[in-house]
């Protein structure tokens, strides 16, 4: 198992989001946290990766606890995160944003991962030297997800990779997302956007208030009316 | 490797200076540019670089003239010898004021509160105890030796000038090193910084370490220059607006910003000293005119300008 989280409680103190999440995620998998908004998705991401401390439970990746480690010390584990809404820099160029993904993992590799980045987004490579803050939303999701891709990770998580797309590039970043999973990159992908997950996802979560209403494949949730209710509006 | 050249050819173009000029009034205006570049450049290292607008450097210039008059003063050290302590100490107060506020996630304008309340507090000290002369100031006594850090006009435009010149290699360090990058993703987005895995509370406090003693180092330049440090002059706002002005005007983050803005503050300074006579504050009110124009209409400042019309 690639990352092995139980009973994992968290927050903003003293207020507690998390009120007991078990999950995991094995190597080479999509898997998918769904929930409506304020439910803890992106307090679960925070929490995992370490830039929000855990009031309980226990986190695993690749075996090794990780609950109180640095953030630093679980980016260096290659356990990497796209935070939401495109958090690059902007008064930086695309490159300076790009290099910054390699600083604590894969700098050796730097110059090759910079080119399959490039190779992957094109238009990355003709807008190398401009500032990230004039790039266009989807150019930045694309640098924000190259950056993330410089550190070599382990897993990716991939924090809302659709907020604020027009639905064109929605599609389209999903059909990279499932690209790099079939590459061998595993995924875990938090989002609203419900139908377009559970297309690629191999598993899926449901946060509610906190903690996990469901956990299985997309056709269960799918086949669960209730849920389907809920979630899909249909 | 342009723009290191480029701190060389300055460094020529300025030493050359003594040997065409010997008009006083004019190597004194130069060197009290320099100077400001100085105070300039400590400020843009924490604020340009790094986002965190002080209010109150002074308390690190305040810090290094204190270091360096007391030092000398009351216990007799030599000159070189007090500079290097009179720089830690401005950067150990960086260190202190650094730790309380980035523990606690502080920025803007609660960071640049915090800032200026330090460099009152520190003024009221400075004016309370013995050994720091309370209100009367220290002198220190005028011995003129390249031994004592005590040179004539054309002595001490060299020394001003390789204070501003280690400035600038700081700050050309910082724009192509890797914690230079590491302090900008700080300024421009801190919680993608940390999810890249920069550590945040360490590259903050590089920065303003860094800055405290650049800034002591223009305090301690300051009280060998002029002989006399009191608690308004080392601690007043003053220092800290000049401090900042020289980096907003020339353009903040950028390696030549405070020494561009510098120049243009010391010409707009002559200017309304020639042409509004000696009204006294006047130049004040200048600055702060100046000061919104710029935040308004040139945020970037004139480095930023000139870089947009060469695009």
């Amino acid at each position: 198992m690639l990352l092995e989280i139980s009973s994992l409680r968290g927050g903003y103190k003293p207020i507690e989001v998390l009120r007991g999440i078990t999950m995991h995620v094995d190597d080479g998998e999509i898997v998918a946290v769904l929930g409506s908004n304020g439910a803890g998705k992106s307090t679960l991401n925070n929490t995992v990766c370490g830039l929000f401390p855990a009031f309980g439970g226990e986190i695993r990746f690749e075996g090794r606890d990780i609950t109180r480690a640095r953030h630093t010390d679980i980016v260096a584990a290659g356990l990497i995160q796209v935070p939401e809404g495109r958090r690059v820099f902007p008064n930086l160029s695309v490159l300076e944003n790009l290099r910054l993904g390699s600083y604590r993992r894969g700098r050796e590799r730097r110059e090759q991962n910079l080119e399959k980045i490039f190779a992957l987004f094109p238009r990355l490579r003709e807008r190398a030297e401009q500032r990230a803050g004039t790039l266009s939303g989807g150019e930045q999701q694309m640098l924000a997800i190259g950056r993330g891709l410089m550190g070599e990770p382990r897993l990716l998580i991939l924090d809302e990779p659709s907020l604020g797309l027009s639905p064109l590039l929605v599609e389209e970043m999903f059909a990279l997302i499932k690209r790099l999973n079939e590459d061998g990159l595993s995924i875990l992908l938090v989002e609203q956007n419900v139908g377009q997950s559970l297309e690629i996802a191999r598993r899926a979560y449901v946060i509610e208030n906190g903690v996990l209403n469901f956990e299985g494949t997309p056709a269960e949730l799918l086949a669960n009316p209730q849920l389907k209710r809920a979630y899909l509006g249909i | 490797m342009r723009s290191l050249a480029a701190i060389g050819v300055f460094a020529l173009l300025i030493a050359l200076v003594p040997a065409m000029v010997d008009s006083g009034y004019l190597l004194n205006a130069i060197i009290m540019t320099l100077y400001a570049a100085l105070l300039g450049q400590a400020w843009n290292i924490l604020g340009g670089f790094g986002g965190l607008f002080s209010f109150g450097h002074a308390v690190f210039f305040g810090t290094g003239a204190y270091a360096m008059a007391v030092l000398q003063v009351n216990f007799g050290w030599n000159a070189w010898v007090a500079l290097p302590a009179a720089m830690v100490l401005g950067g150990a107060v960086g260190g202190f004021i650094g730790a309380l506020s980035f523990r606690y996630g502080l920025r803007g304008s609660y960071f640049a509160l915090v800032t200026l309340a330090f460099a009152e507090v520190f003024r009221v000290l400075a004016n309370t105890f013995q050994f720091t002369g309370a209100g009367v100031g220290l002198m220190v006594p005028l011995k003129e030796s390249a031994l004592n850090m005590q040179f004539g006009k054309t002595g001490f435009l060299y020394l001003i000038l390789s204070f501003l010149i280690a400035a600038q290699l700081v700050a050309w360090w910082i724009r192509h090193s890797r914690f230079g990058a590491w302090l900008q993703a700080v300024r421009d987005n801190e919680e993608s910084a940390s999810a890249l895995g920069v550590d945040v509370f360490r590259v903050k406090m590089l920065a303003i370490v860094m800055a405290g003693m650049l800034m002591a180092c223009g305090g301690a330049f300051y009280v060998q220059y002029l002989h006399y440090i009191d608690p308004h002059l080392a601690f007043g706002a003053s220092v800290s607006v000049q401090a900042l002005m020289a980096a907003i005007v020339g353009g903040i983050g950028s390696v030549w910003g405070p020494l561009v803005g510098a120049a243009a503050l010391q010409l707009l300074g002559e200017l309304t000293r020639n042409l509004m006579g000696d009204a006294p504050g006047i130049n004040l009110i200048v600055y702060g005119v100046v000061l919104v124009l710029m935040v308004n209409f040139m945020p970037r400042g004139i480095v930023g300008l000139a870089t947009r019309w060469k695009r």
